[in-house]
């Protein structure tokens, strides 16, 4: 029983960082009917930007947040230089630029630091909270950040006038540009905001997985399983999309499959949402007119 | 230039308005003006240009020719900046954003306004001419009924305090009695706040006995124009238009 | 000189010469392409034997995604499945290479199929993510305990090159690089006439217009899903070629990476194009062996811009880019002669 606790807290902890990746997915979905398969790869490369901050004497928190502005920067700067060029709508064409995002920020980030693992440093104490067996202190730490990062987004689309601008331009660019809104703006804010959040992400997991340029593949598909079936046009729906994939991988690889397969979970999980339901727990339905 | 005549300097000037879709162009060098504080109306069958004048005035489709707002062109503009002269467009089909509340369509409608204190004036103030939507303020926009919905759009707008209010057939797709209610309340608007409208419309009677002016536009040319009592006499229009 | 103008000058006549100038072209390629082994070293004997490995491949994931408009970004996992069966059979149950490779096709054939079923419901991205976690998941699915026994696991298996038949005086390069080019002809060849027909219409009408497609009558689900077999089956084959050519498989040589790089293999040869196969090939046969002496990074670098690139440059690849050229030389040499003809 001790360990099946165990299991679903460290799922919840990892389903955390699944759930702030997932988020980034939607958003992009969101306003542009994408999916940016480059996302974990971006994420990847932000850490080690935090990483190379640390190991030149920056500290932690410093970094971290330094990080998050270099991220920021990143995701306007592709929305701005790559993805607002693409003249062609033709999925195929998108899907390759994607892929080609994806294996440009591997091999830079291969290239500057090399393939050789490195170790990325937990600002969490080492000594487990409260002295319970159940969760590291990171783990713990990682649900913190998660929680406040979802929040302050959260609050940030909720109340604020430029987080509903960002919402209106993503579901209605006409109209948005009949309000006054600059929809190209905040595309690159919304892209801006996802890379920040990929950063987050990256720098939460990296202490537990080690610091190497294929450290977010894994983690991208299982982010994107949560954000299937979460709704991959609901934000909240990512969050408990993402934990539940967290916890259903932790679970699934004790008990059922065995460690190595973990990944053949976010598999199944991918095309069985895609076939069942593709709009996944709280999403729209979307009609095609003919 | 067919202007109505107590007019010296227009609020709006369209001079030979040349815009289309791709290859296929729909104006062929439209002229017309708009005095400040009048309601005039473009009148027109199905595919004359009607809607594609109000896009080619916002800059939703690029216009060719010269377009004056306030003795400022403004055919070289983008549609984010031509708002921000005062200018609110109800789309047709009301361009809603269903998924959003009521009370957050009409925020978005103030979006580009730094005066927080009269913005919720006009909350107020739009919610005193449309008491449904003030009832509705939480729903989702989307499950709002169509009449509702479009008196949400023109809500929508005037959070902008536009000086000028275009609105492209706003009548479509509602019962009489409520276009009635909706063309009382854009008269008292325009008579309590100065706003100037442009009103595009394919119901050519409700239309000319809201508007002052009347523009008749065929096949992308302006055809006949006057004061809309003049319009209305006219035997052309009273055939084709008016059914009578 | 006289003013009746010849028929060289006519459109008709121009196509036929055209026609013949490749048929020259083909035939000349084919010799050269027969010669090589005998002209070049072991070595580099194996890597063109890769190349049309790679060619079969692409021009199976051009079936599929170029004409027919499926996206897959795993179709390195149909490579694998080529590439084990073939090193199983060869390992574990004493089969002779040559036997390997029809079977191969046919269970690549079937799964494919089976894998386009369910296919039929995902667009676009849809599929493309579908695919892509069938990629990223592959060399797990090849490691895992179940399978550990036949897979061998994480060392994989290692095979033994066969020897030239009929007591050939051919090296084992020699020979494999022979087979490997016979195998190429036939599938090419089955392959240029499955797209220059009908089936290759229907394919390209799915891609482009499907509601009306299937509202011509056009078994819509029938036709992708047996693109999906195809496809599935060219580059099984492939994979088992690769395999007898590599003499190994182990499943981290299997994973997303090689999808990518079959992606960008159709991309910088073309899209939907039967010789942009081998400029794919090419491509990315020579590409990370130049490129590797910079930095183990580098050929990945090359690949995303090249990707990027081609999007914004030239989206129908070298083979598009080839035609443009040539149909614009056409154009400027017949123009004299329109006009004299009046």
């Amino acid at each position: 029983m001790d360990t099946f606790v165990h299991q679903v807290l460290a799922g919840l902890a990892t389903g955390g960082i699944y759930a702030s990746v997932a988020l980034a997915l939607v958003m992009i979905h969101q306003a542009t009917h994408l999916l940016n398969f480059a996302q974990g790869e971006m994420a990847m490369f932000s850490t080690y930007i935090a990483w190379a901050l640390i190991n030149a004497g920056v500290p932690y928190w410093a970094a971290f947040f330094l990080t998050i502005a270099f991220a920021f920067v990143l995701g306007l700067a592709i929305q701005h230089f790559v993805m607002r060029n693409i003249r062609s709508t033709s999925v195929l064409q998108l899907v390759i630029v994607f892929i080609g995002l994806l294996v440009i920020f591997n091999s830079v980030a291969g290239w500057l630091f090399t393939y050789t693992i490195k170790v990325f440093p937990s600002p969490f104490p080492k000594e487990s909270l409260f002295g319970q067996k159940y969760l590291s202190s990171h783990e713990l730490g990682a649900i913190a950040v998660t929680l406040v990062v979802l929040t302050l987004l959260w609050a940030f689309f909720r109340f604020t006038a430029l987080g509903l601008a960002m919402r209106a331009a993503a579901q209605n660019p006409t109209s948005s540009r009949l309000v006054g809104i600059r929809v190209a703006w905040m595309l690159a804010l919304g892209w801006g905001l996802a890379a920040a959040i990929g950063a987050v992400a990256g720098m939460m997991v990296a202490p537990i997985v080690y610091l190497d340029p294929n450290m977010m593949a894994g983690i991208l598909l299982y982010a994107f399983a949560g954000a299937l079936i979460g709704g991959i046009d609901s934000p909240g729906g990512a969050v408990v999309g993402g934990l539940l994939v967290g916890v259903l991988e932790n679970v699934l690889g004790a008990y059922v499959v065995g460690n190595e397969l973990k990944l053949g979970v976010a598999l199944v999980l991918i095309i069985g949402v895609l076939l069942v339901k593709p709009s996944g727990l709280f999403g729209s339905v979307q009609v095609t007119r003919v | 230039m067919n202007f109505p005549a107590a007019m010296n300097k227009p609020l709006l000037d369209v001079v030979d308005l040349h815009a289309g879709y791709g290859l296929t162009r729909v104006l062929h060098g439209i002229s017309f003006g708009l005095a400040e504080g009048s309601i005039t109306t473009l009148l027109g069958a199905n595919g004359a240009g009607k809607t594609t004048t109000l896009r080619a005035l916002c800059a939703m489709i690029r216009p060719q020719g010269q377009v004056t707002f306030d003795g400022q062109r403004i055919d070289a503009r983008a549609t984010e900046d031509i708002v921000r002269l005062g200018i609110a467009h109800v789309p047709e089909g009301r361009g809603t954003f269903v998924h959003l509340s009521t009370e957050e369509n009409l925020r978005l409608g103030a979006y580009v306004r730094k005066d927080r204190a009269a913005v919720a004036q006009d909350f107020d103030r739009v919610y005193g001419y449309f008491p449904r939507l003030a009832e509705r303020r939480h729903q989702q926009a989307g499950t709002l009924s169509g009449g509702e919905q479009q008196m949400l759009a023109v809500s929508r707008a005037l959070m902008l305090r536009p000086r000028l209010l275009l609105l492209d057939e706003p009548s479509f797709g509602l019962a009489p009695l409520i276009v009635g209610e909706l063309f009382g309340i854009l008269r008292a608007i325009n008579q309590r706040e100065r706003v100037s409208i442009l009103l595009v419309e394919q119901n050519a009677a409700m239309a000319l006995d809201l508007a002052d002016h009347a523009y008749l536009i065929e096949t992308g040319r302006v055809v006949l124009s006057g004061t809309s009592h003049d319009v209305k006499r006219n035997d052309a229009v009273r055939a084709s238009y008016l059914g009578y | 000189m006289s003013a009746i103008a010849t028929p060289v000058g006519t459109p008709l006549a121009a196509a036929a010469s055209a026609r013949r100038l490749r048929l020259i072209g083909l035939a000349v390629i084919i010799i050269a392409a027969c010669v090589l082994p005998f002209v070049v070293s072991n070595y580099r004997t194996f890597q063109f034997t890769l190349v049309l490995v790679y060619a079969i491949a692409l021009l199976g994931l051009n079936i599929l995604t170029g004409y027919n408009g499926q996206i897959s970004l795993g179709h390195g996992a149909f490579y694998a499945i080529g590439a084990y069966v073939a090193a199983i059979m060869m390992d574990r149950m004493g089969v002779p290479y040559w036997a390997t490779i029809p079977v191969a096709g046919a269970l690549c054939l079937v799964v494919g199929f089976l894998f386009g079923l369910p296919a039929l419901r995902l667009e676009g991205h849809y599929l493309a993510l579908a695919t892509f976690a069938l990629g990223v998941t592959m060399p797990q699915l090849l490691k895992n305990k179940y399978v550990e026994h036949w897979t061998g696991g994480v060392q994989g298996i290692v095979i033994v090159k066969p020897d030239a038949p009929f007591g050939l005086k051919l090296s084992p390069d020699q020979w494999l690089y022979l087979f490997t080019l016979a195998i190429t002809v036939v599938m090419f060849v089955i392959g240029w006439n499955l797209i220059r027909g009908r089936v290759g219409r229907a394919l390209v009408a799915i891609r482009d217009q499907p509601i009306a497609a299937s509202a011509m009558g056009i078994n819509t689900a029938l036709y992708k899903s047996l693109a999906f077999g195809v496809s599935a089956m060219y580059t099984g084959i492939a994979g088992a070629l690769g395999a007898i050519a590599i003499q190994f498989v182990a499943p981290d040589s299997f994973g997303v990476g090689l999808s990518i790089g079959l992606l960008t293999g159709i991309v910088i040869g073309g899209l939907a194009s039967i010789p942009g196969a081998f400029f794919g090939a090419l491509f990315i046969q020579f590409i990370p062996n130049v490129a590797d002496q910079i930095s183990k990074a580098a050929p990945w670098a090359i690949y995303g811009i090249f990707l990027i690139g081609f999007m914004f440059l030239m989206p129908m690849g070298i083979n598009g880019a080839i035609r443009l050229g040539w149909a614009r030389m056409r154009h400027r040499h017949s123009k004299p002669a329109q006009r004299e003809g009046g």
